[in-house]
């Protein structure tokens, strides 16, 4: 039923405010897959004022061709509006709610679960240090390190699903197809909802001037972190099924995966904090600056220290920067469902939902 | 205080002719300043509300499909201003939008196409990607590139002239007024439809209660300040272009989003609860137009449109949700209207509606669901107000803009009583009069303003440099 107030949590109810000025107006149409999105609507339900918050890419196009922006009464602030109510999803989907209410909002969090995760793979290097072993190896055994990281990489998957699942049902979200998946996969590979519509970019470098330098270092940094994922992964294929365990050599598969992808990471990483810094916060949700700041310094040191992991090959530094690398890593997979690092998970969800809507 | 500093060209406004005036002369080679009124979170004036403009073309351009031909678009013209054209002029503007489309591309602005619900106007009019504030963000970082210097709360009150020349600018900008001098000036700085006062001397009293879609800023400063030096003028003095918004409309800037289009699907009535006009006269573009003049004519200057719950989603959504009841003597209690007046308004419509509407109700075009016997009639989409929940939203006009303005030749050089001035040019609606003589042309505002302020630009160019 249009225009009744549905029980819209704060944030959700001032998305819904603002989303109907936009429906009203229209003008925004072609920067994204918001805009489409909402005009088949007449009424936001908190399904729909949820998938709208986790499709918007926080370009900000929208903002600074707002002509509703304060002083204005309307006050618009869509980019803002639905940065608010996407992190409010996210908080109200993990499972359990408690750690993404921390991870999400403190920076000081995050930084304090890293001290003790790199602390953790110290103590585990000098408690439990091989008899023996190469590379790595010597430092910690494999078995030491299968027995911390497969439920470190395992249960955070497990709470990851739990969110999503109440993210598809809270927006309505069909089977899924290949097709979806298709369309979903090519608008993630390509940013496409952070090219402004038509390639020329968002608007966070500078304010209302169009450069692609988000987009294309948040794409360096989603590359580097796949490749580095498929470096892990062939690792452990040649470990398990081909029987040849690190280390490897530069011409191996886990290298040839892994080196761009740390570089990719580590460049990229470092170019999202230098435009985090330059962009208003006023168009995010400020609350949470310091946190998502943390959680790309985070990526950024796991692939850093990884490639320094790397040219150390050989020397007395493997050790500590072993423990901290792998401290760093733990750390980011214990937080994967509780930081910033969720909006992946959910941005897909998004984006397939969006597929599905379109398809029809 | 006077300013040492010469400009080759002072350009007195911060809207689409105004910076379409400023780059062009600064891509000339001029040292050029631009002195805009607003603060810049306010800047470019009603440009800002925008959303498209009207573009001749030979096929398919850019966004536009097909192609939109001189006389077509000539005799659309005609149609809306009843002759009331300098055809000259007109002709002029037309066949030059056809470049201006690849200039505006090149000059940082996007297009993107039709927006949805506005189909119809994909072949005549280019959609601005962002709508007017985006283009005028592209102009302001293009003008700034090419050097032009830009000054926001910089208020321009009064053009010294000597005989046919302007000598100076006079600027309040930042607690004093200086007085600025340039080789040529251009003036773009809009209407005069934000001076209440000017619009009730021109209008009458009423017009106090008129809301103004667009910018506070376009008060007629310097349109005035010419006219009393005895600058030529055109247009109707006391006429505006108004139509029926949201009654709750912020009084200025409230832009597009305030607009109704549910009358076609209503009952209006007056705030003594009777209707006064053919609520089903034409389909709702061409018929919005006069629904500003309608309700302006009332008393009070409100008007009352109601509809059932049939209907409420057969037009784009409204801003601020309906008022709703679910007895017609609710929603007239909740409007502030006679309830019993308004319940025999009702009735007396629900009886003069056909019988059989449902099988003939078209919302998109002329049905000839007719009342029969009412007076006044509405001639089409007559469906009885029967089903509850009840919606009502109050109207009232919204002027968009004035149409009194400085007369110009085709070179958008401004006329005094002793023949043209030799460095005074204008663009935009300070001129449209000229053109636009009654009625309105979606789309054209911008054409005026993007054609004209070219031409300005250059000429103030050639004769400053
Ligand atoms: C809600 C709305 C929607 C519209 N939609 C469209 C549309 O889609 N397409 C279309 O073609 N037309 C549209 N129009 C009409 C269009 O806005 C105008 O025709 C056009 O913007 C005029 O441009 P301009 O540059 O002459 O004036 P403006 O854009 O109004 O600029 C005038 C400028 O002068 C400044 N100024 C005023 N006085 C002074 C002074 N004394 N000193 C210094 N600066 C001063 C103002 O601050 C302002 O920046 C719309 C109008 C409104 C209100
Ligand atoms: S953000 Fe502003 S300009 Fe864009 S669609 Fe919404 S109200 Fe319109
Ligand atoms: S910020 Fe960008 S992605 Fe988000 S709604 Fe606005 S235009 Fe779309």
């Amino acid at each position: 039923m249009p225009y009744d107030d549905t029980d819209l949590t704060p944030k959700l109810a001032e998305a819904a405010r603002q989303v109907e000025i936009c429906n009203a107006c229209r003008y925004c149409e072609g920067y994204c897959a918001v805009f489409p999105a909402m005009f088949k609507e007449r009424a936001f339900g908190a399904g729909d004022l949820t998938q709208l918050a986790n499709l918007c890419h926080n370009c900000r196009g929208c903002y600074y061709a707002c002509q509703y922006t304060e002083p204005h009464e309307f006050a618009l602030n869509l980019p803002a509006a639905l940065a608010e109510a996407r992190h409010e999803t996210w908080e109200r989907f993990a499972w359990p709610a408690a750690p993404a209410r921390l991870f999400q909002r403190s920076g000081v969090a995050l930084a304090t679960a890293l001290v003790f995760g790199i602390a953790a793979l110290f103590w585990a290097a000098a408690a439990l240090a091989p008899a023996s072993g190469d590379g790595f190896y010597a430092v910690l055994a494999h078995g030491t390190m299968v027995a911390i990281f497969l439920p470190a990489f395992l249960l955070p998957l497990v709470a990851i699903c739990i969110g999503l699942r109440r993210y598809w049902t809270e927006v309505g979200g069909q089977r899924i197809t290949l097709a979806h998946l298709r369309d979903a996969g090519r608008s993630a590979a390509t940013m496409r909802n952070l090219a402004g519509g038509q390639g020329q970019g968002c608007n966070f470098e500078d304010e209302d001037r169009f450069t692609n330098a988000r987009r294309h270092a948040h794409q360096a940094v989603m590359w580097g972190f796949l490749l580095c994922f498929a470096s892990t992964a062939s690792g452990t294929v040649l470990h398990y099924v081909f029987d040849m365990p690190a280390p490897y050599g530069l011409f191996s598969l886990p290298k040839l995966l892994g080196v761009p992808g740390g570089l990719l990471l580590t460049i990229g990483t470092a170019a999202l904090v230098r435009l985090k810094i330059k962009a208003d916060p006023a168009l995010g949700a400020p609350a949470l600056w310091g946190a998502e700041m943390a959680f790309v310094l985070l990526l950024g040191l796991t692939g850093l220290t990884g490639l320094m992991l790397y040219a150390a090959t050989g020397t007395t530094f493997v050790a500590p920067l072993l423990a901290i690398h792998l401290g760093a890593v733990l750390t980011f997979f214990l937080s994967t469902p509780y930081s910033k690092m969720a909006h992946g998970f959910y941005r897909m969800a998004a984006l397939i939902r969006d597929a599905q809507v379109k398809r029809g | 205080m006077t300013s040492d500093t010469r400009y080759d060209v002072i350009v007195v406004g911060g809207g689409n002719a105004a910076l379409c005036a400023a780059i062009e002369a600064a891509e000339a080679g001029c040292r050029v300043i631009l002195l805009e009124s607003a603060p810049r979170a306010y800047r470019g004036g009603n440009s800002r509300h925008t959303r498209n403009f009207r573009c001749m073309h030979d096929g398919p351009l850019s966004v536009l499909t097909d192609s939109y031909g001189e006389d077509e678009y000539f005799d659309d013209l005609m149609r809306v201003v009843k002759g009331k054209t300098d055809e000259h002029l007109a002709r002029l503007c037309i066949r030059r939008s056809e470049d201006c489309l690849p200039w505006m591309e090149a000059h940082g602005v996007r297009f993107q196409p039709s927006l949805s619900g506005t189909l119809s106007l994909s072949r005549t009019n280019a959609f601005f990607l962002g709508g007017g504030k985006a283009l005028v963000n592209a102009y302001y970082r293009t003008a700034e590139d090419l050097g032009v210097t830009v000054l926001y709360d910089a208020e321009v009150t009064h053009l010294h002239a000597d005989g046919n020349t302007v000598t100076g600018v006079d600027v309040a900008h930042g607690g004093e007024t200086t007085t600025l001098h340039g080789t040529s000036v251009v003036v773009a700085s809009g209407g005069f439809q934000a001076d209440l006062d000017w619009l009730a001397r021109a209008w009458g009293p009423s017009a106090r209660n008129f809301l103004i879609r667009g910018t506070p800023y376009n008060r007629g400063v310097v349109l005035r300040d010419m006219l009393d030096q005895g600058a030529e003028s055109v247009g109707d003095p006391t006429q505006c272009h108004a139509v029926a918004i949201d009654g709750r409309a912020p009084k200025f800037d409230g832009g597009i989003v305030t607009r109704l289009d549910c009358v076609p699907f209503s009952v209006v009535v007056n705030r003594d609860g009777q209707r006064f006009y053919d609520e089903g006269e034409d389909v709702w573009p061409k018929r919005y137009a006069i629904w500003g003049r309608l309700v302006a004519a009332q008393p009070d200057q409100v008007g009352y449109a109601i509809i059932d719950s049939k209907s409420l989603e057969l037009f784009m959504p409204s801003v601020f949700p309906p008022i709703k009841a679910d007895t017609i003597e609710g929603l007239a209690q909740q409007l502030g209207l006679p309830g019993r007046q308004l319940r025999d308004t009702i009735d007396a419509f629900n009886a003069a509606c056909p019988a059989d509407p449902e099988q003939r109700f078209h919302p998109t075009e002329l049905d000839g669901l007719a009342t029969d016997g009412l007076d006044p009639p509405k001639t089409n989409w007559a469906r009885p107000i029967t089903e509850p929940p009840f919606y009502g939203y109050a109207l009232r006009p919204g002027v968009t803009f004035t149409y009194l303005g400085l007369k110009v030749d085709d070179t958008a050089r401004v006329r005094s009583a002793a023949g043209p001035y030799t460095n005074l040019w204008a663009a935009g609606e300070i001129m449209a009069g000229s053109i636009l003589g009654q009625g309105y042309l979606a789309g054209f505002g911008m054409t005026i303003g993007t054609v004209f302020g070219r031409i300005a630009g250059q000429e103030a160019a050639a004769h400053a440099l």
